[in-house]
């Protein structure tokens, strides 16, 4: 059986930095893995090494049985990039981002059912009645909803995700497990880089941690520490409000409480 | 004398008709790959483009000279598209190698070309007063044969900007996620930066090569104004292209002016029309329903009355 995704000797620098220390990572078919560590441990650059955006210095990837390049069959693999905003310099539609997604390296114009794929992935992450409101007027957790059915427009085999719920309501982080937990029943293989296991806790089976560009845990995923690990701890904020967020439960007046 | 006899004898005259189609393709095509360099955040590029294009003007006025062709500029427009292919590619590369220099990249090219243009058309026995049809357009003198580049040239921009949308659109709007998807994002940015050497060479005739940004970026700056999608947005600025570009060479067949400016003029006072007035046209287009801005999500704290 071929593995979905597997990394040997694989090094990155960025800058002049070594950011990934020779990582090892196999992920089977069908399993569901999350990938944790702190700010900085070098998550996101695994994953954006992984579906070919940063360089690698040395090592070998391969994507569903093909190595790294033309030959990975694209059209089954689904990335989402750790974004707050997906807006550009000319507006456009939360549709059109979408349809985007339906294009890989073996088709460069869309098909002509893709206006109605983008319609369903559009209502798998409940965006469907904005789908023709500009990207550039839906808020952060909504446009990070978009960049999520921007990936499964094309129904993936093989999911990325970089943070997929920072930044998402609570409401919508709910129903995107949802929707995650059934792609997972269809035998979908999902990497998921998470800053905590959150509400993707009851999928994942397996966590890699890893703490300065090196992999330090392989197995069941870890109890969390320190405040992280509080029962009424909710973690959901973009990033860049770390400070303001992990301060633990804030009390605004004492008749307004944080829900667990 | 009516209107009417007016509209006709413009349409009568076979200069004028030759230079409203020229307007007419070229009002077309620019705003197709301003819409994609606006939205990848390189609106000068037309503008270094251009610059290069001066001195492949002059040299192929230097090579005319020598092979004793006649006219002296025969050669002018091939070395303009030669020059403009060489100088878009490099700005492409450069920009794909570090970010942070190619802006510096993009002005070595502006103050190089301009200043390789003079120098060598002094060299090739012409005058800088040759190179200023080249710079501010001279689309009174459109020959048959321009016509026919303009046309081939058009073609190909508006059947590539449009053809390939999607696939563009997705490069431009995220190059990170197009290289994740296995697209071939060098190919394409190369392929967005040739059509847009190939858009600059095609408009240098009717506005010149120092106006020749303002012809791609204007038109989709006001169009964004109004619209939402990216589609709307580049019909709506090819429209606006055809409307500046034969509006305001017809209103230099009455008044005395130069055409090229009198377009650009012109389409920067629709955008300021259109700036002003966009609260009516906006409202309009949301059928007057009003609508809460807000999310529909239950409130993160539990207010106890």
């Amino acid at each position: 059986m071929t593995a979905a995704v597997r990394a040997a000797g694989l090094r990155v620098s960025l800058g002049g930095a070594t950011i990934l220390h020779d990582i090892d990572l196999t992920v089977a078919d069908g399993e569901v893995v999350g990938l944790l560590g702190a700010n900085g441990s070098g998550k996101s650059t695994l994953v954006r090494s992984l579906v070919g955006v940063v360089p690698t210095e040395r090592g070998t990837v391969e994507l569903l049985g093909s190595p790294l390049g033309r030959s990975v069959p694209w059209h089954r693999v689904g990335y989402v990039p750790q974004r707050a905003g997906a807006a550009t310099g000319i507006p456009a539609t939360a549709r059109e981002v979408v349809v985007s997604g339906s294009l890989h390296g073996r088709r460069l114009r869309p098909a002509r059912d893709a206006r109605a794929r983008a319609h369903e992935a559009l209502e798998l992450v409940g965006l469907a009645h904005v789908a023709d409101r500009a990207v550039r007027e839906l808020s952060g957790g909504q446009q990070q909803r978009v960049l999520i059915a921007r990936a499964l427009v094309r129904s993936p085999d093989l999911l990325l995700l970089d943070e997929p719920v920072s930044g998402v309501d609570l409401p919508s982080q709910h129903a995107f497990a949802a929707a995650l937990g059934r792609l997972v029943d269809s035998g979908t293989t999902i990497l998921v880089v998470l800053h905590e296991l959150g509400v993707l806790a009851p999928l994942i089976r397996r966590a890699v941690v890893l703490r300065h560009g090196a992999i330090v845990h392989d197995g069941p995923p870890p109890r969390p520490v320190g405040e992280h690990a509080a029962p009424d701890h909710d973690h959901e904020h973009p990033h860049g409000d770390l400070a303001a967020a992990d301060t633990g439960p804030v009390v605004l007046q004492p008749d307004v409480r944080w829900r667990g | 004398m009516t209107v009417v006899d007016e509209v006709v004898g413009m349409l009568g005259d076979p200069l004028m008709q030759r230079a409203l189609l020229a307007a007419l393709l070229v009002g077309l095509a620019a705003p197709v790959m301003g819409t994609y360099l606006v939205q990848r955040r390189l609106s000068l590029l037309g503008d270094g483009i251009g610059h290069v294009a001066l001195t492949g003007v002059a040299l192929g006025w230097l090579v005319g000279n020598i092979m004793g062709l006649t006219p002296h500029d025969a050669l002018a427009v091939p070395g303009a598209v030669v020059a403009a292919i060489i100088g878009a590619v490099a700005i492409e590369l450069v920009r794909e190698r570090g970010r942070t220099s190619g802006d510096v990249a993009l002005a070595l090219l502006f103050y190089g070309g301009i200043a390789g243009g003079v120098l060598i058309i002094s060299q090739a026995g012409g005058t800088n007063a040759n190179l200023m049809g080249y710079l501010f357009g001279s689309i009174s003198t459109v020959s048959q044969g321009d016509l026919v580049l303009t046309v081939v040239l058009s073609v190909l921009v508006v059947g590539v900007g449009v053809g390939l949308r999607t696939a563009l659109f997705a490069v431009s709007h995220d190059e990170e996620f197009a290289r994740a998807s296995g697209i071939p994002v060098r190919a394409l940015n190369l392929l967005i930066a040739v059509i847009a050497a190939l858009t600059v060479t095609v408009a240098m005739r009717v506005v010149g090569l120092l106006l020749v940004s303002a012809l791609m970026i204007v038109p989709v700056a006001v169009a964004q104004i109004v619209t939402t999608s990216f589609h709307r947005t580049m019909i709506t600025a090819m429209a606006i292209g055809v409307t500046v570009c034969v509006g305001g060479l017809s209103i230099t067949y009455w008044q005395d002016a130069a055409p090229g400016a009198t377009i650009v003029v012109l389409a920067i006072v629709l955008y300021a029309v259109v700036s002003v007035l966009r609260p009516i046209l906006v409202r309009g287009r949301r059928h007057n329903l009003p609508e809460d801005p807000h999310l529909q999500v239950a409130d993160d704290v539990e207010l106890v009355p």
